[in-house]
């Protein structure tokens, strides 16, 4: 591997070492960046990526360390000084005022004047031009609360422009976009390189790093574990530096004998949608994707399912017996799990421990006479676990919040594999998740649909349904719009249905 | 253990300040006192920690005292009902006020504020309409149920006060429900974060309105023993302020107003220190009692400063081991 830093490099790192109680997060780090590059940084969860990147838009001091712009050692110990040198971090939860125009959140903080008095007028039309550099053409007035996601990420990156930003770091931009604005979002990239801006990357989609990335940096275990030049860049070179191996093949999935039928679902439907209805059954040992846009209504369902929110109309029989399910302790009862997509608010309490985390659904099960807590229990299924998930915690009491992205996920996870459930439903289990830690979990789904689990996951990584469905359901706008077997299975295909085409492609549901 | 080191130095400064300042502040007449107000205020302080730590307030804590302790001696004197009665009827209107507002809080989505301080306003209204705005007293009777709260009993040396007891059997339930019980767990977790305890199978309107009835129901004890103690209770100002006592305890005791955390020792320390430094400011001749307020205003919010100075030193020192 080329030790290719360019000639006189932008940003400059230097030995950066991070500790955390218990946690040696970063240790003797390097990095640089140059002049309008776009830089992938990549590594296993918990490698240390986002505590880098904290330290450089100011959020955490480093221990030890130096940071270097254009050669001069500066000191970065707060945002506000990350900004002054045009360091700005698009926080992958936005941090946006939604309640306000656009315009005032791209001058958040920084509001013109007139008088003494907010000078809307002058606000909006200045916003409006940094709007444009990230191709939004928006009416600055609207608010932020009536913008799609992807929309929202770009009005924070055209607040980074407002100030002037050199340097955009960027930490999983893409885990909650769609398609569409995923491809928006890189387009947008581009440009700005072009106009001379320097990216920071971090994804675990190592298709984007490659197509977006000039230069790539690996990390390990808080450590650099390589670089890779341009030419160098490859999904299995990637691979190899993040996790010390090979990773021969990505998805082992195997075609089995369906069992009985576990789930049958029918006339069911949301809140959200209430002109459709969907049908559709689950045998045991089947793992059956989800296909769609986002905005489909595929959370939605699951929600319903789960009984998180109340179902209009329908049926749902579990292993032939009609199931009331009102509440989700009824589901759980009635032998469902859900892992649902957003981790931080509602797959986990953020205070509180891996341990507490890890028992919460188990809890009425494993109780003790008169509700009192099996504390023995509690820890044995937790050690149990964190050890057969690898979980990467330096203990049981760990708060979940110190945990790196993927970790928070496998304990999510791991609270649910304790339930033993019969209908596991997944919704995006690999956002956010490292290589070695996704095919860990393909393992595993593997291995839970070979003991009778039957599976059912959304997720909008094509690839990943391509990879791992017996199955594949394709919605649209709320409607199940088609159903592929293996056979019939293909991107095209998928397509078609997501995006309304029943009638072309596939049986219609 | 960390959550409350602070405030018990806090208390054990202002314990060693007293008694430097007032030679009869270890008197065994000014202690027992002492004891009895920090056990009364500390049964109603834990009830209200249960409502916080699920990230709701009670402010009608003082009315419903305010009713309790008016109207216990109203129906046993005025209206001539026997004691079994008159308690059931003390107590099952505890209950139903704290359903009421689990069920508004909980099913109708009202906030605790709004829902509590309506409480507050209306509960010490009824006391003082079916009262006539008359104070209401034991008089020279009722001497046996009296004892509950003017009672003492021997031990090691010195007469602890029967609300003492009570306080001791509360904190004990109340503890050993919030850490060893998986309900104790779900009011953590669903303080902490709502959804993710509803995702996880918890019945989170379920464990709210027990918060509610929790809260109540030592509300109700504490108007009772109150009105035992004194003897004798004015609708228009008994048990004013007291919900204000008790968060104040509350949040000193490590109860964060957001929810999610809080342990019951801390709470009953904080109810300590704000009774010592009452007792303080009686004792200390120097010090005007008029401006007792402003006292406790200022060490409590000299005491959240310093939980939370504590706390980030802590974990400074923690970081930097690594
Ligand atoms: N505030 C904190 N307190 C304690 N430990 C922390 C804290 N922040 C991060 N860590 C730990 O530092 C290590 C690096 O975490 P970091 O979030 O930087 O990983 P990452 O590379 O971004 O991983 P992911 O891909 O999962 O997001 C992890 O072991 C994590 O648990
Ligand atoms: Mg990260």
């Amino acid at each position: 591997m080329s030790e290719a830093s360019p000639v006189s490099p932008l940003l400059k790192v230097r030995g950066i070492g991070k500790s955390f109680p218990g946690v040696r997060a970063l240790n003797g780090v390097d990095l640089a960046l140059g002049q309008s590059q776009v830089l992938g940084l990549i590594g296993e969860n918990g490698a240390g990526k986002s505590t880098l990147m904290k330290i450089l838009a100011g959020v955490q001091p480093p221990d030890e360390g130096e940071i270097l712009m254009e050669g001069e050692i500066v000191s970065i110990n707060t945002t506000r000084e990350a900004l002054d040198h045009g360091i700005a971090l698009i926080h992958q939860e936005l941090n946006l005022a939604t309640n306000l125009s656009v315009g005032a959140n791209v001058f958040l903080g920084r509001e013109l004047l007139k008088g003494g008095l907010i000078d809307d007028a002058r606000i909006n039309e200045e916003s409006y031009k940094y709007l444009q550099m990230v191709g939004l053409d928006l009416d600055p007035t609207t608010l932020v609360e009536d913008l799609t996601i992807g929309r929202q990420q770009m009005v924070e990156i055209a607040k980074a422009l407002s100030i002037n930003a050199r340097i955009l770091i960027m930490d999983e931009p893409t885990s909650s976009l769609s398609q569409a604005e995923t491809e928006y979002l890189f387009k947008v990239i581009k440009d700005l390189r072009s106009r001379g801006v320097s990216i920071i990357y971090i994804s675990h989609r190592l298709g984007e790093v490659t197509e977006l990335a000039d230069h790539v940096t690996v990390l390990r275990d808080g450590e650099n574990a390589g670089e890779l030049s341009r030419e160098e860049i490859s999904h299995d070179s990637m691979v190899r530096l993040m996790i010390g191996r090979e990773i021969s093949q990505y998805y082992d999935h195997k075609q089995r004998e369906p069992g009985e039928v576990v789930l049958e679902v029918k006339g069911l439907r949301t809140p959200e949608h209430t002109d459709h209805a969907i049908d559709f059954t689950l045998r045991a040992g089947e793992i059956v994707g989800v296909a769609g846009l986002v905005g489909a209504g595929r959370t939605e369902m699951l929600a319903t399912l789960f009984g998180v929110t109340p179902a209009l109309g329908g049926s749902i029989a579990i292993k032939g017996q009609p199931s009331e399910i009102n509440s989700p302790l009824d589901a759980i009862r009635a032998g469902l799990a859900l892992a649902p997509e957003d981790r931080k608010q509602q797959g986990l309490v953020i205070d509180m421990s891996v341990r507490e985390n890890m028992s919460l659904a188990a809890l009425w099960r494993d109780q003790k006479k008169w509700g009192f807590l099996d504390f023995a229990k509690e820890l044995e299924i937790t050690r149990e676990m964190v050890k057969s998930m690898r979980v990467k915690t330096p203990g049981d009491d760990q708060i979940v919040r110190y945990l790196s992205g993927g970790n928070q996920q496998k304990v999510v996870l791991g609270k649910w594999l304790t339930m033993k459930p019969a209908v596991l439903l997944l919704d995006e289990p690999t956002r956010g998740i490292d290589v070695g830690a996704k095919r860990e979990i393909y393992a595993l789904m593997e291995e839970l649909a070979d003991a009778g689990v039957a599976i059912l996951f959304v997720s909008s990584e094509l690839e990943e349904v391509l990879g791992m469905s017996d199955r594949t359901l394709v919605m649209h706008e709320g409607r199940m719009t088609g159903e592929l077997s293996r056979e019939e299975l293909s991107e095209e295909a998928v397509m078609q249905l997501a995006t309304g085409n029943s009638e072309s492609l596939g049986k219609a549901a | 253990m960390k959550k409350i080191q602070g405030i018990f130095l806090i208390l054990v400064c202002v314990i060693v300040m007293t008694s430097i300042m007032s030679d009869v502040f270890w008197g065994s007449y000014n202690l027992e006192n002492v004891l009895r107000r920090t056990a009364l205020f500390g049964i109603i302080s834990i009830g209200v920690a249960f409502v916080i730590i699920t990230g709701g307030i009670d402010l009608s804590i003082g009315s419903v005292i305010c009713l309790v302790g008016c109207g216990l001696p109203w129906l046993l004197v005025e209206q001539e009902v026997s004691v079994p009665v008159a308690l059931l009827a003390v107590f099952g209107f505890s209950l139903a006020v704290g359903l009421i507002h689990g069920i508004l809080v909980a099913k109708v989505k009202l906030q605790p504020f709004v829902v509590t301080l309506c409480g507050l306003l209306l509960y010490r209204g009824i006391t003082r309409g079916f009262t006539g705005d008359q104070s209401q007293g034991f008089g020279t009777d009722f001497k046996g149920i009296r004892e509950l709260a003017t009672g003492e009993i021997p031990l090691f040396g010195f007469n602890f006060p029967m609300p003492c007891v009570f306080l001791v059997v509360v904190a004990v339930l109340a503890g050993v429900f919030l850490n060893k019980t998986i309900y104790g767990r779900y009011l953590l977790a669903l303080g902490n974060n709502e959804e993710a305890a509803k995702f996880s199978g918890i019945d989170v309107d379920k464990m709210v309105i027990l918060a509610y009835v929790i809260c109540a129901l030592c509300s109700g004890l504490g108007g009772l023993l109150f009105v035992l103690d004194v003897n004798s209770a004015q609708p228009v100002d008994f048990g004013n302020f007291y919900e204000l006592y008790a968060i104040a305890a509350a949040v000193l005791g490590g109860c964060s107003l957001r929810g999610g955390s809080g342990t019951i020792l801390g709470v009953v320390i904080g109810a300590a220190l704000m009774q010592v430094l009452r007792n303080m400011i009686v004792l200390v001749d120097w010090i005007p009692t008029h401006i007792e307020y402003a006292i406790i205003g200022a060490v409590i919010l000299a005491g959240v400063v310093a939980d939370e100075m504590i706390k980030r030193a802590v974990a400074k020192k923690r970081a930097s081991q690594g």
